[in-house]
């Protein structure tokens, strides 16, 4: 029985436990005189004993699908005769996935060893039996409770309390999600990460000049893992970030600024959800217009001005960048803005200063926490960005600050390393993760000082 | 006049120049803002437009049972096997019979759609009696021939197309043998090697799987964190910590998301990659913080008075927030889950992390099918050589934008038309 | 509590009530419960500032109603009524601060000294350098105490000199009964100050632009009495030099700082006179009733 029938099943089962319930707990009323002298409404009773049916059979369900296929790999690999069994961590990956193709049949049985194939019969037929068990366990489970549940239905009991504390816990369990994610993405690139230092040290590669990870032909070559130093990338992020910020800033500073102060209100109802359209075109349209507008005409404007301009400049990919930024910085812009007092504009005009004089020298120092804060959570964003890039700047880590270059970024890096084909052990795929590590911590750190400074903000004018 | 009044005319002039300055500085921001909207979208669309047409060429067909190799049209197996190539490089043999040279017949042969076969393919499953039998039909144009009608003058001239072949076409053309119709295919197959075969269908399909996943988890989950931060959780110092979670995740760049995709659940829990599920849960996961953050902005819109009316007729917490609360708030958090869904639906980076960026044909029929999404098959696109993509992406992004306008509208609507007002 | 903030002013008018009609009562003067013309004597000769037939409109709404009054030299005078009756809407409209308001409109002549405030060759900027303004909230500028009562001077041009600037900043602090209090921390924010000096840095603030009228729009509703106090006795000693309109709720301190007294009613000005008068002798049922009590 596959996963989807068991769950159809569960369900099934839920609804049974749901009607006796609600049939038991009424006809426990009867007698007594009507629902009223219950302790809790029939709808609960009948839902407690859906919910002791429900989670046990969901959590045996969840447990046992998390674990069951490491569990068989580690019987099978133990099942192998002494000498076969794997020396080291890749050589026991790449015996499962040879074993796991003989037993899906992507792999003929008589192209591999005997032990192989004996290995990949268990396999299947551990699968087999796993899948059965798991059937067995999860309707017994839930049965078990559902009858549970049932009998313990009374007039005296609590079922209403126990339900909401049940359902309670429940919605904890929603909100733990959040923490559940920050500590995977931590796991998930902190370990691979570690794995990486192993190979190559941190300080080659947090200092290191030259980028080639590209460079194994090999396996047994020499240096075959190639180059990780990682700065040219941290130097191609920052200038693409860079060029979207002297884009995204000045424009979306003003532009909040004016439609905020100045603009009619006909045009501010216009424009500032037009400007916002820009926020919601996905990432991946703006690759394909730097990559094929915007880069060549970059290129072809650089020609006929006698200057050389790579195919894909750092240009082409920070100014589109700065077009997709705009509107977060306009629109943080414009919630800090309105967020000054009115009694700050009267005391500035009332002292007989125009309108800019006030914007500049009262309102956005007023703001500037604000401002900043904006500006922060902004290049957090271009530093993440990862289309654009991808499509739009290079691959080839040239060290360089010219904006008429092509330069790569950590984000293209990533893509790169791990799209294609891939050895989950190498120092090139556990590089991608080490990048991860660097880009999760950097824009941790600009997005909780962005958030602190701008709650901070806040409550001053609040 | 006083003394002040004086100096204050004094520096009228420059300060009511630099008023103006600092206004033509903010118009001119906002017009650069509209006009880059602008452009991108009128670039698209011309880029694009082309590719909900394409081009057909009239051919004399034969069905013969000789060439196509078979002697039963009722067989399924013979029909699938057979050479309907050959059928229609007859006929353009017929048609040109001056072509002789075995490279010249190749240039000839490839004016034809390599996929133009399959049609015949079914008109014979259906009707049998048609083997042996000469019919006229129009057969798909290879997307060299497609772009060389669809481009003006000069880019006739730099066509890839070598001069015979360039005569051959003008020939057809004269004689009212080629014709522009709609795409339908564009809209009902699945990706393809060759540009005039390729279609969206597939990465629609499994947008909207991986969407629905996303949908099934991030909703019930985002709405039932937002009423535990909102309404039950102890002002501690572990809700701040979830809080100042939830706002960080928000921030984190997608990609970081594929990474944690890639490592737990296809490296951890060994799910499979490339399939609509995996999608669905990272998108999860990216889209949860937004979708917490609506809902506890339209649950702290519901005035307490009403908490307090329900309370106090002895609804207990719970019964508070099932029964008045979560109605009235709705609105909101459906906004804020629609929203959610846009991002969702436009994001590329974290799928490419999973595998969904494989070269997939077949249209996906359940989320755990390998499928690609539509970003996706566009940054696939995008990628590829031939010029025919390049309007084929622009097409592709066309329809991902119709989707997400439909979508904000959607979102805008709801917020209009069910929000409450206190 | 008149509480009528500068910053929704509209939507505080709007809701304004008749109160005698909310409790049901006729109108005190027979059919017509305001005068055709003001009571009492709301002109002077040689006026500092000289109001006629003013109109005040939000939108479709009409907060004044055809006021006509004058501001002598050097007086002070106190505009004073119930909540919402537009004494606040007519102060702001002296230096043109309903401009600010998009839906605002004024119509009627409104002169400072010879020269007509609508008048489209008016320059807004030069007029509220001439006609200062203290506003119902203390609204000091988020820098240090010198930088706010630099502001008006810097952005007029009034000093060349950085001595020039710390003398006018020395000068208005004094003015204000400030300097004592703050002239070892003058680089300090302003912010940091007890609500009555904030309110004293923003009189010195104003002044600090040496305008010919301050208008305080209920300076001391925000304040505790002592506080109160201090302002009261500042606003006598400037009424030497300036001359001083003042919205206020409180009628004893209307009685205590002003010379000639204004009273409006539901954007009426329904009598102007001496303070001693209007406070002792009112001549309008709808005074009387107000000075007594009845209502606001």
């Amino acid at each position: 029985m596959d996963t989807g029938n068991l769950l159809l099943l569960v369900v099934v089962m839920v609804a049974v436990a749901y009607y006796m319930g609600r049939q038991r707990s009424m006809a426990l009323a009867r007698p007594l005189g009507g629902i009223r002298h219950l302790h809790s409404l029939p709808f609960y009773y009948a839902m407690r004993a859906a919910l002791w049916c429900a989670i046990p059979a969901l959590v045996v369900l969840g447990l046992w699908l998390v674990f069951d296929d490491s569990f068989i790999r580690t019987l099978v690999i133990g099942g192998l005769p002494a000498d076969q069994l794997p020396a080291s961590e890749s050589a026991r990956g790449l015996l499962l996935n040879q074993i796991n193709n003989v037993a899906s049949g992507a792999l003929p049985v008589d192209s591999v060893s005997p032990a192989v194939a004996a290995a990949a019969e268990r396999l299947g037929h551990l699968r087999q039996i796993s899948t059965m068990a798991l059937a067995v366990a999860v309707i017994v489970v839930g049965m078990l409770g559902a009858a549970w549940g049932w009998l313990k239905i009374s007039p005296q009991l609590r079922a209403r309390q126990q339900v909401e504390r049940v359902l309670q816990v429940l919605f904890m369990l929603c909100a733990l999600i959040a923490i559940l994610t920050t500590v995977g993405i931590l796991m998930s690139v902190l370990f691979e990460s570690i794995r990486f230092f192993g190979k190559i040290s941190p300080v080659d590669f947090l200092f290191g000049l030259k980028w080639s990870p590209q460079i194994a032909l090999r396996a047994d070559q020499v240096a075959s893992e190639g180059f990780f130093g990682a700065i040219p990338l941290f130097v191609g992020t920052l200038l693409i970030s860079a060029i979207a910020l002297i884009v995204a800033v000045p424009v979306g500073l003003m532009s909040a600024i004016y439609l905020a102060e100045y603009a009619h209100p006909k045009l501010r109802a216009f424009a500032k959800p037009a400007l916002e359209v820009l926020a919601g075109v996905p990432t991946v349209v703006y690759g394909f217009f730097a990559a094929l507008t915007v880069a060549p005409f970059i290129r072809n404007l650089g020609e006929s001005m006698g200057l050389d301009v790579a195919s894909e400049s750092a240009l082409a990919a920070g100014l589109v960048m700065g077009v997709m930024i705009i509107p977060f910085v306009s629109s943080l812009a414009d919630d800090v803005i309105t967020a000054v007092p009115q009694s700050l504009r009267d005391g500035s005009l009332g002292l007989g200063a125009t309108q800019s004089e006030t914007i500049k020298k009262v309102i956005i120092p007023a703001a500037l926490p604000g401002i900043m804060g904006g500006i922060l959570l902004a290049a957090s964003r271009a530093i993440g960005e990862t289309m654009i890039v991808v499509m739009a700047a290079g691959l080839s880590a040239n060290l360089t600050v010219n904006p008429l270059e092509a330069v790569t970024t950590v984000t293209v890096q990533i893509v790169t390393l791990l799209t294609g084909d891939q050895e989950f052990d190498s120092a090139k795929t556990l590089a991608a993760f080490a990048l991860g590590l660097m880009l999760f911590l950097t824009t941790l750190a600009l997005n909780v000082l962005a958030l602190r400074i701008v709650k901070k903000y806040r409550e001053e004018y609040e | 006049m006083s003394k002040t009044t004086e100096q204050v005319r004094q520096s009228l002039a420059k300060r009511y120049r630099a008023e103006k300055r600092f206004r033509a500085f903010g118009i001119a921001s906002i017009a650069f803002g509209l006009l880059a909207l602008l452009l991108l979208f009128t670039d698209i669309i011309g880029k694009g437009h082309t590719a909900f047409f394409e081009h057909y060429i009239q051919m004399e067909v034969t069905f013969d049972a000789d060439t196509l190799g078979i002697d039963d049209a009722t067989n399924q197996d013979q029909l699938n096997f057979a050479n309907y190539d050959g059928v229609i490089r007859n006929a353009l043999r017929e048609r040109f019979p001056q072509v002789q040279s075995r490279g010249q017949k190749r240039e000839l042969y490839s004016l034809i759609s390599t996929g133009a076969g399959y049609p015949l393919r079914d008109m014979l499953a259906s009707h049998p009696a048609l083997l042996g039998q000469t019919r006229t039909l129009w057969l798909l144009a290879d997307d060299d021939v497609d772009q060389y009608f669809k481009a003006d003058r000069q880019g006739r001239e730099d066509s890839r197309l070598t001069p015979e072949q360039k005569a051959w076409l003008t020939s057809l053309d004269d004689n009212g043998q080629v014709k522009k119709e709609f795409n339908a295919s564009f809209f009902t197959s699945g990706d393809s090697r060759e540009p005039e075969l390729a279609g969206i269908w597939g990465a629609v399909c499994g947008s909207f799987f991986t969407m629905l996943v996303t949908l099934l988890l991030s909703f019930p989950i985002g709405v039932a964190a937002a009423i535990y931060l909102e309404e039950f959780a102890p002002r501690n110092r572990f809700t701040d910590f979830i809080e100042v979670n939830i706002n960080n995740l928000a921030a984190v760049p997608s990609i970081i998301f594929g990474l944690l995709g890639l490592a737990i659940f296809i490296g951890l829990f060994g799910m499979p990659r490339s399939v609509p599920l995996v999608g669905g849960i990272v998108l999860t996961l990216m889209t949860l913080p937004t979708i917490i953050i609506s809902s506890r902005a339209a649950i702290k819109a519901v005035p307490p008075s009403i908490r307090e009316a329900a309370m106090g007729l002895g609804a207990s917490p719970m019964q508070v927030v099932l029964h008045h609360v979560m109605p009235l708030a709705m609105p909101g958090m459906l906004t804020g889950a629609i929203i959610g869904m846009a991002q969702a639906l436009g994001e590329t980076a974290p799928l490419l992390m999973i595998g969904m960026v494989a070269f997939i044909v077949d249209v996906p029929a359940g989320p755990v099918d390998p499928a690609t999404v539509l970003p996706v098959q566009i940054y696939l696109w995008a990628d590829s050589p031939e010029q025919s993509f390049v309007a084929l992406t622009s097409a592709a992004i066309m329809v991902l934008l119709a989707f997400l306008i439909a979508m904000n509208t959607l979102a805008v609507f709801l917020r209009k038309r069910l929000e409450r007002r206190w | 509590m008149d509480n009528a903030s500068t910053l929704n002013k509209g939507q505080q008018v709007r809701r304004a009530a008749n109160p005698l009609q909310a409790e049901g009562k006729p109108p005190m003067s027979n059919e017509h419960p305001y005068p055709e013309k003001t009571v009492g004597a709301p002109f002077v000769d040689d006026p500092k500032m000289r109001m006629r037939d003013v109109d005040v409109f939000y939108g479709d709404k009409q907060a004044i109603h055809g006021v006509s009054l004058d501001i002598g030299k050097n007086e002070v005078v106190a505009l004073i009524g119930p909540s919402g009756c537009g004494k606040s809407t007519f102060l702001r409209s002296l230096n043109r601060m309903n401009d600010t308001i998009d839906i605002c409109r004024v119509s009627g002549s409104l002169h400072l000294e010879e020269q007509d405030l609508y008048d489209p060759k008016m320059d807004v900027v030069e007029l509220r350098a001439r006609v200062g303004m203290v506003f119902q909230k203390p609204n000091p500028f988020p820098k240090s105490i010198y930088d706010n009562v630099a502001y008006g001077p810097r952005l007029h041009g009034l000093a060349n000199k950085k001595y020039d600037l710390d003398e006018i900043v020395e000068t208005s602090l004094r003015k204000a009964g400030l300097w004592e209090e703050v002239k070892d921390r003058l680089h300090q924010p302003g912010t940091g100050l007890s609500g009555g000096q904030q309110q004293r840095l923003c009189i010195a603030r104003t002044i600090a632009v040496s305008p010919e009228v301050v208008l305080m729009d209920e300076p001391c509703s925000a304040l505790d009495p002592i506080a109160t106090a201090k302002i009261e006795e500042l606003i006598a000693e400037l009424s030497e030099s300036y001359t001083i309109a003042i919205v206020t709720h409180s009628m004893q301190q209307a009685a205590r700082v002003s010379q000639r007294t204004a009273y409006f009613h539901l954007g009426h000005l329904v009598e102007m006179n001496d303070t001693d008068t209007v406070f002792t002798k009112p001549q309008h049922s709808l005074t009387e009733a107000y000075i007594t009590g009845r209502f606001g």
